[in-house]
């Protein structure tokens, strides 16, 4: 068995006296895509922000890289945090850069490379999403789907180990959706990277998933792989690959 | 809609166009004693017309299954958009005085906390700032120092010159009445150098800078750009604040001698041409009754009115709640707050060096 990437063990996590995660334990491997899911509100977008402390865990425990991150030393974590790349739900570009400065930001910020390397390394990225055009362009003038994927190219412009994305095809058209499927998968094979990824759509896990998390009322009520969940009993999970919504 | 043996009948349709002059007319049937409603001759019906019959319901404490007679049209629509079977939540608990003044002590201590762990930090990384760029965006200082400064300085010219027309022009009238025509230039020297100057600059740069600081990382808090960078391993405060940060503090010694030599000029309109006073006469009476002390305690205030103004509009704008007007509510008072707390350090500033 290999030895996680990401481990939460009894995370607890609150907002004000509500709680959304209720004694959560699950492991992300390396190298695999793990897919989390789940009916709106039960807190997913929780989970990932409470493992990347975005929000402070109420209690528990979370290492990432095998070091525990709730009482980590900042510059330590920023360490950490270097080495992997968030995808917002929204985007969340910075609106007052242009998309080439968007995805500069974390190449200027943690590495000594040369403006020429830097250039030439987003080129590719944007490439990669398939918006070379867009370059000059700013936030406001990109549709819901472009910042996405220029969300997308600032967050592998590091190439980094681990990537987060937080429902990455919501909003898209099928087509584009696909694309970014098989640009997550050209990235696991590429670099290696393990990708956490929260979604709903089904066409998408059937196509990127290895292993499913599946969240219910802030508990995990399943953890395995994709063909286990697709097999598994549990009748939620059942009627969501049936039925292909929760 | 009628009463007959004991059955309230409703007809034709019950729609939100209806139900208001039905509403009106069922009061008035309120003490017939009613205990079964007809609904079959109701053509058409929508979720007003449902909200219309549990209210009914509701008010004359009956029970739906026994007490409703319905068409199909009805039935249908009711299975929907009834609102008998939906859990009312819980109501808001109203906290008592002292639960009330105690969470309140409770948020104004962490926000004070909150407040001193900005300070220090913002002072810390400007600081650091100074000799390692890293962290903070190539080009951002001059770019903040361009709107801080160069985009204040019409504003700021056009201000002072008025304030210095306003300010000779009334003192004038007085000085002439005693043939102390003179004392116009120490009253403009003084007044501007000392006070008007740097608290006239202070104002606007509160306005002007102050809003856009708060509104600016509230909008990016918002939009979860913050938290972006947080993910990058980015300290928002070294890649926003300490830019603003370092501009502001190279922008307001300049923007408040302009403020000053340009509101002197205005004095120096109005002793010329209200007071015939000689402008080398006036000149020369300025420098006479200025010290260097006077300027250095105009523009060392001025410093910590700049401070202040990007460590308010900093504290709003990473403490927004809400959306968008979460946003305009914290740019008010970060405003409302730095023109507060720059006349507060001037009041300290004159007890320091006057009192």
């Amino acid at each position: 068995m290999k030895e996680p990437i990401i481990s939460v063990k009894n995370l607890v996590a609150k907002y004000g006296d509500e709680t959304i995660l209720n004694d959560i334990s699950v492991d992300i491997f390396p190298q695999e895509i793990t897919v989390i899911l789940g009916g709106s509100g039960c807190g997913k977008t929780t989970l990932i922000k409470n493992i990347l402390k975005l929000y402070q865990p109420f209690s528990g425990s979370v290492k990432i890289f095998n070091k525990e991150v709730t009482s980590i030393e900042e510059q330590e974590f920023d360490k950490i945090l270097s080495k992997i790349g968030m995808l917002f739900q929204n985007g969340a570009l910075l609106n007052s850069l242009s998309v080439f400065d968007n995805v500069a930001i974390p190449l200027e910020q943690h590495t000594d490379l040369s403006k020429n390397v830097i250039e030439k390394m987003i080129k590719v990225k944007l490439d990669l999403v398939n918006l070379s055009h867009a370059i000059k362009m700013v936030p406001a003038e990109l549709s819901g789907g472009m910042k996405k994927r220029v969300a997308l190219a600032r967050a592998i412009a590091l190439d980094p180990d681990i990537l987060i994305c937080d429902e990455p095809s919501a909003g898209l058209d099928p087509l584009t959706s696909a694309s970014l499927d098989e640009l997550i998968l050209k990235l696991k094979d590429l670099l290696n990277m393990s990708i956490v990824i929260v979604t709903h759509e089904l066409a998408s896990i059937h196509r990127i998933a290895d292993r499913i998390i599946f969240l219910d009322n802030g508990k995990v009520l399943f953890s395995g792989t994709l063909n286990e969940a697709k097999h598994t009993e549990i009748p939620e999970i059942k009627t969501f690959f049936e039925v292909g919504k929760f | 809609m009628e009463i007959r043996a004991r059955t309230l009948f409703l007809e034709g349709e019950l729609t939100k166009l209806t139900v208001p002059a039905l509403l009106d007319k069922f009061s008035k049937y309120l003490e017939n004693s009613i205990e079964t409603i007809d609904l079959m001759n109701v053509t058409k019906i929508d979720s007003a017309g449902i909200a219309f019959i549990d209210e009914i319901i509701s008010q004359l404490k009956f029970d739906p299954e026994k007490s409703l007679t319905m068409n199909k049209i009805v039935q249908k629509a009711y299975s929907t958009f009834t609102s008998v079977n939906i859990k009312s939540v819980s109501p808001i608990i109203r906290l008592d005085f002292f639960t009330k003044l105690g969470t309140g002590f409770f948020d104004f201590t962490k926000s004070i906390s909150n407040g001193i762990i900005l300070i220090a930090d913002i002072f810390f990384w400007s600081f650091v700032g100074i000799f390692n760029k890293k962290g903070q965006r190539k080009g951002s200082v001059i770019q903040q120092a361009l709107f801080i400064g160069v985009d204040a300085l019409g504003i700021i010219a056009l201000l002072s010159m008025i304030l210095g027309l306003i300010l000779a022009l009334q003192s004038a009238a007085q000085l002439r009445q005693f043939g102390a025509n003179i004392f116009v230039a120490d009253l403009m020297g003084i007044s501007m150098v000392t006070e008007m100057g740097p608290i006239l600059t202070a104002i606007i740069l509160a306005g002007r800078s102050g809003s856009s600081i708060a509104s600016e990382i509230a909008t990016m808090q918002v939009t979860e750009e913050i938290d972006a960078l947080k993910m990058m391993a980015i300290n928002p405060i070294r890649y926003i604040v300490v830019p603003k940060f370092h501009a502001i503090t190279i922008c307001i010694p300049l923007l408040v001698t302009a403020s000053t030599l340009i509101g002197i000029f205005g004095g120096l309109i109005i002793a010329v041409t209200y007071l015939d006073l000689s402008p080398t006469v006036f000149i020369n009476r300025i420098f006479e009754i200025l010290t260097l002390r006077d300027a250095l305690i105009g523009l060392g205030k001025s410093y910590f009115f700049a401070w202040v103004i990007v460590i308010i509009g900093s504290y709003y704008g990473f403490n927004v709640k809400g959306g968008a007007e979460g946003v305009g509510k914290v740019t008010t008072q970060a405003v409302v707050a730095s023109i507060f707390w720059v006349i507060i350090l001037d009041a300290i500033n004159s007890l320091i060096f006057y009192f």
